[in-house]
């Protein structure tokens, strides 16, 4: 149910367009800004309000958000070389899936490129800086 | 009605995708969705050759529940709830496009000049999304998220490396856009 929300909201935002990705590297709208920034203020204080409550998650334990390792070399590189493909292709993973339901079904090359790519990360994990 | 048929403005889509968020850690997951591809690795035996890929991808199975429903969810919004609009471009970025020989910019929801079949059968346009594909889920799992785990969920819980990963998004965005696209296009 929430993929199924999730899917839709990508849709009805135009996140799941490459004109909307392009004009956001271009800095001439505000829209995909808008999206990212409501996204991570309401998700702030999302953290904050259910840290204060003492929320905990329907399998009872509390609600915790996993922590990323510490590092820079990965992050930065990994990041970058995630943000040229994002750019040229206008799909990060979720719209990926997402474009499917769409109907375009050339997105199923992305996708399939980005499952050899990840794999060949496997590959090559332990030759890289991290 | 009509307000969910029309597209949704930026705020209250953002809003949205952060309750997804809160959804997901509240069912006791994550928001995370480039772990998929690691995971569809898994599935496929790709565990026996690469140790990154031998773990318990089983215990993952939800998240491409998740995945099922985002694709059904991409199906009921664009089949069922919309009305056929252009997409609201920006003047700028329409003539800057139509520079580039992407006309109509804005008509559809991705560019016929990539995505269309006459697109993906030329040598470029395949080579295109080919090495697009594949930079995303290299540079994905290298800084371990993509744009749910880090600029979503790692901004909102403040974490200094997610942050480091969203100036390398833009970094590598940036570049794509104003030094290579006016080379390949």
């Amino acid at each position: 149910m929430v993929g199924i929300f999730f899917g839709i909201v990508l849709v009805k935002s135009e996140a799941v367009s490459w004109y909307r990705i392009y004009e956001m590297f271009k800095f001439q709208s505000f829209h995909m800004y808008g999206i990212i920034g409501t996204a991570v203020i309401t998700g702030i204080i999302l953290l904050k309000l259910s840290e204060k409550r003492r929320i905990k998650t329907t399998e009872g334990t509390s609600l915790r958000v996993p922590l990323k390792d510490r590092g820079f070399t990965r992050y930065i590189i990994g990041g970058s070389i995630f943000g040229l493909g994002w750019a040229l292709c206008g799909a990060c993973p979720g719209p990926m899936y997402i474009l499917i339901g769409t109907g375009v079904w050339s997105i199923l090359i992305v996708i399939a490129a980005a499952l050899l790519g990840t794999y060949v990360y496997g590959l090559l994990k332990d030759k890289l800086p991290h | 009605m009509e307000y969910i048929l029309q597209p949704w403005p930026w705020y209250i889509s953002g809003p949205c995708i952060a309750i997804v968020m809160f959804l997901l850690l509240y069912f006791g997951r994550t928001f995370g969705m480039s772990s998929n591809l690691r995971t569809m690795c898994a599935m496929g035996g790709a565990g026996k050759r690469v140790a990154f890929f031998n773990y318990d991808w089983k215990s993952h199975k939800w998240n491409l529940i998740v995945v099922l429903g985002a694709i059904v969810g991409g199906f009921i919004a664009h089949f069922l709830l919309s009305n056929p609009i252009d997409i609201a471009l920006s003047d700028a970025t329409v003539t800057d496009l139509k520079a580039l020989g992407f006309t109509d910019a804005g008509q559809h929801l991705l560019p016929p000049e990539l995505f269309s079949w006459d697109a993906v059968f030329s040598f470029k346009g395949l080579v295109i999304l080919i090495s697009g594909g594949f930079l995303v889920g290299f540079g994905t799992r290298y800084a371990g998220g993509c744009t749910s785990g880090h600029a979503i969920t790692g901004l909102s819980s403040l974490q200094l490396p997610s942050l480091i990963a969203v100036v390398g998004f833009f970094l590598g965005g940036l570049i794509m856009i104003h030094l290579i696209f006016p080379i390949l296009f």
